[in-house]
């Protein structure tokens, strides 16, 4: 934004973080991760598409810590992402837009995107 | 359309998900006979193709919200555009190579 020189008021330094905000831009932050992750995707079929040599080259990167850390990070934005969107349509139809509904929404959202994420990689 | 392609993607996306739980081991061998299989081929490329769809919808209203400068909105939407055809284009490539290769 072009700087004007006129004084802002303050937003996220005195607005309280209600749940449903939170939620709301975690939502667009794990679509935007999921991208990148896309990106893994597409790589892991095309070097199982480019042979053994080149496949096991990807396969140790995302072995090892650090992609292993990155795949955990994907699969908690999946859940997440997921849960939350099936929250969005159900707002689609129309149900669920009451404060405590939100909140409550939000709240089972989060409590299942852990359990899930976590039982996921415990059966992998 | 980033409804309908949610829709259809928490059902090919948990099909993935199943499907990744079945892999024993995610060995190259293991992961060529699997993604062999015309079943999961054809899950695979309808996936990626939805995948491709939602993200790139997703990304485009990130970039429309927070870039503005008018050549730099036009380019950002363009290359999104552009990379996600690529991506979508490697998946295919990638798996039909996969697919034919273990039915030659």
């Amino acid at each position: 934004m072009p700087d004007t020189g006129r004084p802002l008021s303050p937003h996220l330094s005195v607005y309280r973080w209600p749940i449903t905000m939170t939620l709301s831009i975690l939502h667009r932050g794990s679509g935007v991760a999921l991208s990148v992750g896309l990106v893994v995707l597409a790589a892991w079929l095309a070097a199982a598409a480019s042979g053994a040599v080149v496949y096991e080259e990807f396969a140790g990167f995302m072995q090892s810590l650090f992609g292993r850390i990155l795949l955990a990070g994907w699969s908690f934005a999946f859940f997440f992402h997921l849960l939350n969107g099936v929250r969005h349509i159900v707002w689609d139809f129309g149900l669920g837009f009451e404060k405590s509904q939100a909140n409550a929404s939000a709240w089972l959202v989060v409590v299942l995107t852990i359990v899930l994420t976590l039982a996921y990689w415990l059966m992998l | 359309m980033q409804r309908v392609s949610a829709v259809a993607l928490v059902i090919l996306g948990l099909w993935f998900l199943v499907a990744l739980l079945s892999l024993q081991g995610i060995a190259h061998a293991e992961v060529v006979r699997w993604l062999g299989q015309p079943f999961n081929g054809v899950m695979m490329l309808l996936l990626c193709t939805t995948l491709v769809w939602h993200s790139k919808l997703g990304v485009q209203v990130v970039i429309e919200d927070y870039v503005h400068g008018p050549v730099v909105k036009v380019v950002s939407l363009l290359l999104n555009k552009f990379v996600h055809v690529f991506l979508l284009a490697v998946a295919i490539y990638s798996v039909f190579s996969i697919g034919l290769r273990n039915s030659l």
